[in-house]
């Protein structure tokens, strides 16, 4: 086979069948998101840094809302000049999206004007438009914190009654219901208010940098902009700073690796005050900084460490070891600031003249200004909104399954959200009418269904992209936001070719040459299975996973660049890493031996 | 002792002694003065040249045989060449330059009386290197491996008599430069037994990034290296953060080492080390460290030939050339100040231009 005798094509949308068996489960998808004939003339990229998994009926949500958000932002709000918003269509549960890309040269010019009084107005003001951003984000979730759980009560509360409400609860959950939702839509929103201005600003400085210094890597450059005090550091910070209260109040010998955190939490309690102490601790710490999720936000089962404490406890005897072994846990700010601007600093000196270095100063400035955004945004908006707004969701799920629609609340996640209002509908009539309501016989099947479908999509590989191959993409927001650039797709074009070979290759995210056993971690269930010294292997390396990092060597991930903040983390801690390798999980066995050349961005399987 | 009157020791020189000791001991002398280590070693400086001219001249006239050749009398001047390279050759020196050559060649090694001979390169140091005629440099010798005091001052004899072969007699008479204006000096400086050797670029050859090092190198002397005889290792280290961005690692057939009857030979390499690296990661940022240092003297990118000597695993530089294939196209920014800073970001937004 050759791949370079016969140039290898995208397939079209139209001939990517549904798999047979869920073409019911297709179908919930709304008509919008389906592929049509129309489709074939566009170029589609299934987002796998995104949506890595199939996506529930439900889950398909975040992509509606988050395009729309994105879409509006480009397309109306700031006046991109080169680019309008993203479509996305679901097909076997994958998202794939296509770029909108503004050509005409009349329309750049009149779309750059609009652009240059939009745009600069949030540069030049962007340090209080940010700080008035925090405070509407706090704001939404506090509301959506404020909303009641969903409940039925046999009989409306007599103070209801007597205070003359008017409206019965049946009504709340509609009301609740479409408040959550709209939250959800909204929070979309505001994380694009600044995202996209943000990657603009720090991609002016990584594209000057590689052109006045053409071979520097891109994690050097990730190292001169990268902040070091962003939000998403918190909840690490949290975790260390428990383990030091630990030793002080000598509790720490709680903590032992393999207990269950029911056992850890009654052998505190019964521990007397010192314990209590530490419990209150951890309460303050939980609010808000344990609203942070284990994965990316963007699937209802990516939960959060106030769900499930496992993960921050897996942490604890490790960091409270190193505080008995007198070691300092605080994250050394201070000296990451001077190695950061030492490194600026060198690579200004080396720059060839002083025009070059005023460029500079005016692009690092910016891209220092947008940074703390583009770094902390994703607490407020993927971490701890996400886990309100999904919880809620759940309470929902529970309620339902109290009245046999599900076989147990999590089953919510298979109705899309326009099914979910109707099933919660069904409930409010029955609720009112004192009849049956219709959901246990019609929800459980088509759930059943659902999830059989989901596992078989999941067994399926789905193609990289589809339809025909664009000569330049040259989409700010597509190179951006998932990296995509013609090489990249001729990079998956040949995949195929080097299928067999013991190499595995990704972004070179920290720098370090490891050798060690491979530990597939596919859910945070698994993270416990990690010994110390063991190198991870994750689909999606992600910041609450931070604590982990004291026990492993180095980290490999299918999804990522060389800003995810694993990447970020991984060199903090000194560790190599190499991200977005598209496949690691699948091509490395758990328990194999690697070698991991963060430097090189290589994984070499060996034996 | 005498001050000497015709050697100078590299501490003792710099850059500015150039008209006296040439390119390359003016920079030997400037590498040592700015802390760096290079194998020890003097200059024969270019009034033992002129001295030892002179006094074949007072004898029969030199100089005008060479002004009085065509440009184009090829035949002419290869019997000129041939007559005037064997009188500079057999002639003897003046006692007191031979005198000074093998004291100063006895210091270089060690004390003692059954201590041995130490083996000396002998390199022509031209004091026309740095100006553009860089094809008349190349077209001086340089000999290795040399010992004995006498062979020393054979082979000094051999690097002026360079200076008359026919290639620098025709290339002189086409240039039209004065037979005055001619001199030579030598250096002469220890031998290192090199267990790698070969050349770094303190910009990348490739894209002229002034932020990444590149190393080239392979076993044994430099010289199979800079003879194109065998395909280096080669590596590119990051100059600010010491990160080693690409290795590539070369089957290196041959290598070249001291012969026993004198001078280089080229020698298989052992097979279990063909395609070993032959420079350790320590060692890369070791030479990063060196090459940084030289940079900053000079105050511009560099091209250094450099050993690892066998015995003390240390780091020796051989010389140090201001790099020039980039730096004429250094005046242009890449990307120039903006009036207002953030119209950089419509090199993202704005598309294509």
């Amino acid at each position: 086979m050759n791949a370079q005798l016969k140039p290898r094509e995208f397939p079209l949308p139209s001939s990517v069948k549904v798999i047979p068996g869920t073409e019911r489960a297709q179908a919930a998808y709304p008509y919008h998101i389906q592929f049509s004939k129309h489709d074939d003339q566009k170029f589609w990229f299934y987002n796998s840094m995104h949506f890595p998994e199939p996506m529930s009926a439900f889950d398909m949500v975040t992509a509606e809302a988050a395009y729309c958000a994105l879409g509006a932002a480009n397309t109306r709000v700031h006046c991109l000049p080169t680019t309008l918003g993203i479509d996305h269509r679901i097909i076997n549960g994958r998202v794939y999206i296509g770029g909108n890309a503004v050509t005409d040269p009349k329309e750049i010019a009149r779309r750059t004007v609009e652009f240059q009084k939009r745009a600069f107005y949030y540069y030049e003001n962007w340090e209080p438009l940010y700080a008035q951003w925090k405070q509407k984000m706090l704001k939404l979730i506090g509301d959506a914190t404020a909303l009641p759980d969903p409940v039925l009560p046999e009989f409306e509360p007599l103070e209801h009654v007597h205070a003359g409400r008017g409206i019965a609860s049946n009504h709340d959950l509609l009301v609740t219901y479409q408040k959550t939702l709209e939250g959800y839509f909204r929070m979309w929103h505001h994380h694009f208010e600044f995202l996209l201005l943000g990657y603009g600003a720090y991609l002016t400085f990584f594209a000057f940098c590689k052109k006045a210094f053409p071979e520097i890597t891109d994690q050097t450059i990730a190292r001169m902009v990268a902040g070091m005090d962003a939000e998403i550091f918190r909840p690490d910070d949290e975790l260390r700073r428990l383990a030091r209260c630990a030793v002080e109040l000598e509790v720490d010998a709680h903590f032992r690796e393999g207990s269950s955190v029911d056992d850890i939490l009654r052998s505190l309690r019964a521990s007397g005050e010192p314990g209590r102490l530490w419990l209150e601790e951890l309460k303050t710490s939980r609010d808000p900084w344990f609203n942070i999720n284990v994965g990316d936000g963007f699937y209802h089962y990516h939960r959060s460490w106030n769900d499930d404490l496992s993960m921050p406890f897996s942490a604890l005897p490790g960091y409270a070891r190193s505080v008995r072994a007198g070691a300092s846990l605080d994250r050394q700010v201070e000296r990451l600031r001077d190695e950061r601007a030492q490194l600026i600093a060198d690579y200004r000196e080396l720059l060839a003249n002083d025009e070059e270095r005023a460029a500079y100063d005016q692009m690092i400035g910016l891209a220092h200004r947008v940074f703390p955004y583009v770094e902390g945004h994703k607490f407020y908006c993927e971490h701890w909104y996400t886990n309100l707004f999904f919880n809620k969701i759940r309470s929902f799920g529970t309620l339902l399954a109290a009245h046999g629609f599900f076989v147990g609340a999590e089953d919510v996640f298979h109705l899309t959200h326009y099914e979910l209002e109707s099933a919660i509908i069904d409930l409010m009539n029955a609720w009112s009418s004192g009849s049956e309501p219709r959901g246990p016989a019609y929800w459980p099947p088509i759930v059943a269904e659902r999830k059989a479908a989901i596992a078989e999509w999941a067994r399926h590989e789905t193609p990289p992209a589809l339809g025909p191959i664009p000569d330049v993409i040259d989409d700010p927001a597509i190179v951006m936001l998932w990296g995509i650039t013609r090489e990249s797709l001729d990079n998956w074009l040949s995949a195929g070719a080097s299928t067999d070979s013991n190499e595995v290759r990704g972004f070179a995210a920290s720098s370090g040459v490891v050798e060690g056993i491979a530990r597939i971690v596919k859910s945070v269930e698994e993270l416990s299975r990690l010994q110390q010294g063991d190198i991870l292997v994750c689909h999606v390396t992600n910041p609450t996973w931070t604590p982990i990092f004291q026990k492993i060597r180095a980290a490999v991930s299918d999804i990522g660049g060389s800003m995810s903040h694993a990447a970020i983390v991984a060199r903090e801690y000194g560790l190599p890493a190499v991200v977005g390798t598209g496949n690691a999980t699948s091509k490395i066995k758990d328990g194999q031996r690697i070698r991991v050349d963060g430097g090189r961005g290589i994984v070499t399987l060996l034996h | 002792m005498l001050a000497a009157k015709y050697i100078s020791w590299f501490r003792d020189i710099g850059l500015e002694d150039r008209p006296k000791v040439g390119g390359k001991g003016g920079s030997l002398g400037e590498l040592q003065r700015a802390g760096i280590d290079v194998p020890p070693g003097f200059v024969v400086r270019t009034e033992a040249f002129e001295g030892f001219i002179d006094a074949l001249e007072r004898r029969s006239p030199l100089r005008a045989r060479v002004e009085g050749l065509a440009a184009d009398d090829l035949q002419g001047m290869g019997s000129v060449s041939r007559e005037l390279r064997a009188r500079i050759e057999e002639a003897p020196l003046p006692a007191d330059l031979q005198q000074e050559i093998c004291d100063a060649y006895w210091r270089l090694g060690e004390s003692g009386p059954r201590a041995p001979a130490p083996a000396v390169a002998v390199r022509s140091s031209a004091t026309t290197e740095d100006s553009a005629d860089a094809s008349f440099a190349g077209l001086q010798d340089t000999y290795l491996w040399v010992a004995r005091a006498d062979a020393v001052v054979h082979k000094i004899r051999s690097c002026w008599a360079s200076l008359y072969s026919l290639e620098s007699l025709s290339y002189r008479r086409r240039q039209g430069i004065a037979e005055s204006a001619v001199a030579m000096a030598v250096v002469v400086q220890t031998m290192v037994d090199a267990r790698t050797a070969g050349v770094m670029f303190t910009r990348s050859p490739v894209s002229g990034d002034r932020s990444v090092i590149t190393i080239e190198g392979a076993w044994g002397l430099g010289s199979a290296l800079v003879g194109g005889e065998v395909t280096p290792d080669r590596w590119v280290v990051a100059k600010v953060t010491g990160e080693i961005s690409v290795r590539v690692i070369s089957d290196k057939a041959i290598h070249h080492a001291q012969s026993p009857a004198g001078g280089v030979e080229e020698l298989p390499v052992e097979e279990s080390l063909r395609r070993e690296p032959c420079l350790s990661d320590e060692e890369l940022l070791a030479l990063r460290a060196v090459g940084r240092q030289v940079e900053r003297h000079y105050g511009r990118p560099q091209d250094i030939e450099w050993a690892i000597d066998r015995r003390t695993q240390k780091i020796l530089l051989l010389q140090s050339r201001p790099e020039t294939v980039w730096s004429n196209k250094d005046n242009q920014a890449a990307v120039a100040r903006a009036a207002d800073p953030l119209s950089h970001v419509m090199s993202i937004f704005g598309g294509r231009r």
